[in-house]
């Protein structure tokens, strides 16, 4: 209970336990459906300090952390969510001797499968997506993309009986630490559930902490819904990882024009929404993370407006409405085999929500819009 | 004996790309060092194994030659700390996007080559496989560092770390060609209790995947009497010819066509019926692909045969081998090597019956 005993009001730090744990979790396989794998890391780091932990129906984690204070005065109750689940595969066939057909769980872009390895069902059974040797293919095929109905993975000669139709599997990508970049799968949105976890374990006294683990963002936020119905909270906010696409565009073709269309970009802090396909930030919700930030000095930026979604599209629709927003840690190419994030815009991204949080009255909802 | 799978897997995770083969070749050095008599090192970076035999002199030579060059990247261009790429050895583009590699920078970098955003490409190649010129790498390092790292030229070789897969296969980067290298080192192993009268020229070859002239310069400088070229083939896998591919795990195959000498490929043949070997006759119509193509035209010529693995997804970074097929590939050698009489070259004839 020692962190009962912790002080509430610093940000807690971002140290070698926390990017074990991240390393833990992006290593995990929870694609959209069975999130087991994450939510029993979730349920051991975050029971000693809930009031209240709940496994739902679908497989939410629904965490309550009440405020200690004896105050009467009334609290906000706040409602953070991050997705569990992760984008992957399912066998769907096995044409015999350990060579399966397969299809995607959640948004993939097929030219991203062809010659990876794969980690199949809860045991991890080691497969590869291989594609027809260079050799025999014409110069005009190599012109189409490879179609996800002529891939396969296969696990080796003979096959498995711990693998079969119905499987899941995701790419097998190893965590790794790079300079100042962390390199893995799912950091979409493992970052978002390392976050959430240090808030539970920090929770700031001045609000009743709500937090949900969630389960099938990928396929259409669906965990979500349950959980904030669930919860009832007064504001909700995702914890997310959007793309950073701040790459080089080819000058050959768009030449002297500039990438305009970034998204977010690494190293420049927390991504703050302000509309994306699913949800339209609450205003004073914007104002309330942007007016932290610059008061803390924390570096942040606006997620450009457009296309997307996150957790914050379910919870904001909820019952008879729920003002939401969202924050994501920036991550180039996500929903692909090996992400790349910084290590510092996910301290700041935890620093701003803590701080944030920490100054959160019921007075917040009262101002106009 | 070496354990096969930990010298496979040593080898496949060694750089040595094409024209850059020093890093293998010292693995193979290392390895080779006590099992034959005499290692040297070719104007083009080829390893010669000697390994003599007991014939009375002058006594006649065979190479046995399995290129040790991998295909893998090199640096172009460094744009705002991302690195453009071109191909060493040849590559679908199309397996690229999200492979691990590492950049042999000033010091060696992990990275990933990554397709761009569709805006960010020109629109002609936005909607299909983005070709090669158009992928970055990223190592998660920022420009400055990046500028000071890697330079234009530098090398990229793939990364991924070899997976045991189900039934003894072995999925990895470079076994294409490695895998040879194994079978060599086998056969290598298996001759030193057997009494060859042939002197054994084994050789790692350079440059095989970019235009074989590892071979063909080795070739000249050793003029064997007879030679080996041995190399993988392409593995039946989803997708792939019925009439070009070759089961894994049934053995090698014995190559046939313009590239091998007729009676070498029957001599070869009854070997491995003697032994109950299985195996697969590979017909390869023109240029076999492999070092035998430079080898038989090396001085006045040479009788070259073929012998290879199966391998599936070749020239991706998740080639898949059967271990067993090593095995057999490499007896199949030391026992023809064992067989050879000294007046062998007498009695080969390009019109044996078949």
């Amino acid at each position: 209970m020692s962190a009962n005993s912790s002080t509430k009001n610093s940000p807690p730090k971002i140290g070698a336990a926390q990017t074990r744990l991240l390393k833990q979790l992006c290593n995990a396989c929870a694609v959209s459906g069975d999130e087991r794998e994450v939510r029993d890391i979730v349920l051991e780091q975050v029971r000693p300090y809930a009031n209240k932990v709940q496994v739902d129906a679908l497989g939410n984690v629904l965490v309550t952390k009440l405020s200690q204070s004896r105050s009467r005065k009334k609290r906000l109750q706040v409602m953070l969510a991050a997705h569990m689940d992760e984008i992957g595969f399912m066998l769907t066939h096995h044409d015999g001797d350990g060579i399966f057909r397969f299809d995607t769980v959640g948004g993939i872009d097929v030219r991203q499968l062809a010659g990876k390895p794969v980690w199949v069902g809860r045991e991890h059974i080691p497969g590869v997506i291989g594609a027809k040797p260079i050799h025999l293919t014409t110069s005009n095929e190599r012109k189409n993309t490879i179609s996800l109905d002529s891939l396969r993975i296969d696990i080796g000669l003979g096959g498995s009986s711990k693998v079969k139709v119905g499987d899941q599997a995701t790419f097998a990508t190893a965590y790794r630490r790079v300079g100042p970049s962390l390199i893995a799968k799912a950091l979409d949105d493992r970052l978002g559930v390392a976050t959430l976890i240090e808030l539970v374990k920090y929770a700031p006294d001045n609000i009743d902490l709500m937090a949900a683990f969630t389960v099938q963002e990928e396929v259409g936020l669906r965990g979500a819904q349950v959980a904030a119905y669930a919860f009832n909270p007064d504001l909700g906010i995702a914890i997310d990882s959007t793309p950073a696409m701040d790459l080089p565009g080819w000058e050959g073709e768009i030449e002297g024009e500039e990438n305009s269309y970034y998204n977010t970009m690494l190293d420049s802090g927390p991504a703050i929404y302000l509309a994306d396909n699913a949800t339209l930030a609450d205003p004073r919700l914007v104002r309330h993370l942007v007016d932290t930030a610059e008061r803390a000095r924390i570096p942040y930026q606006f997620r450009q407006p457009g296309g997307g979604g996150t957790d914050a599209g379910a919870i904001h629709r909820s019952r008879a409405g729920v003002p939401s927003i969202s924050i994501s840690i920036p991550g180039r190419y996500p929903h692909t085999a090996a992400g790349i994030a910084r290590l510092s815009d996910w301290k700041n991204t935890l620093t701003l929500l803590h701080t944030a949080l920490s100054t959160m009255t019921p007075g917040l909802l009262s101002t106009d819009r | 004996m070496t354990e096969l799978l930990p010298l496979l897997k040593s080898l496949i995770t060694t750089p040595g790309l094409s024209g850059y083969e020093t890093p293998i070749r010292k693995v193979i050095e290392a390895v080779w060092q006590p099992i034959t008599d005499e290692l040297s090192v070719s104007p083009l970076g080829s390893l010669h194994g000697l390994k003599n035999g007991v014939g009375s002199e002058p006594r006649p030579t065979i190479l046995i030659a399995a290129h040790m060059d991998a295909i893998g990247l090199m640096v172009t261009s460094i744009v705002d700390g991302f690195l453009r790429v071109t191909e060493v050895g040849g590559l679908d583009a199309r397996v690229l996007p999200g492979q691990l590699v590492t950049v042999h920078g000033k010091q060696d970098l992990p990275g990933v080559i990554v397709q761009p955003p569709a805006h960010l490409l020109p629109a002609a190649v936005r909607k299909g496989p983005v070709p090669l010129k158009f992928l970055l790498v990223d190592t998660g390092l920022r420009p400055q560092r990046i500028n000071r790292l890697v330079r234009i030229g530098d090398l990229i070789s793939f990364s991924q770390e070899p997976i045991q897969l189900q039934s003894d296969t072995l999925a990895g980067r470079s076994l294409d060609n490695r895998a040879s290298v194994a079978a060599l080192t086998l056969c290598l192993e298996e001759l030193q209790s057997r009494n060859h009268a042939w002197d054994i020229w084994a050789v790692a070859t350079t440059r095989e995947e970019e235009g074989l002239g590892g071979a063909k310069t080795s070739a000249f400088q050793l003029r064997p009497d007879l030679a080996i070229a041995v190399d993988v083939t392409w593995g039946k896998s989803p997708g792939t010819p019925e009439h070009k591919t070759f089961p894994l795990d049934k053995g090698p195959t014995l190559g046939w066509g313009p590239n091998i000498h007729p009676g070498l490929h029957r001599a070869f043949k009854q070997v491995a019926e003697n032994l109950e070997i299985p195996y697969a006759v590979e017909v390869m119509p023109g240029h076999s692909g492999t070092d035998a193509f430079s080898i038989q035209v090396a001085t006045e010529g040479i009788p070259t045969m073929v012998v290879t693995i199966p391998l599936r997804y070749m020239h991706t970074p998740v080639e898949v081998v059967a271990l067993k097929d090593i095995q057999r590939a490499a007896r199949l050698l030391s026992e023809f090597i064992a067989n050879l009489d000294i007046d062998f070259m007498n009695k080969l004839s390009l019109d044996m019956p078949s």
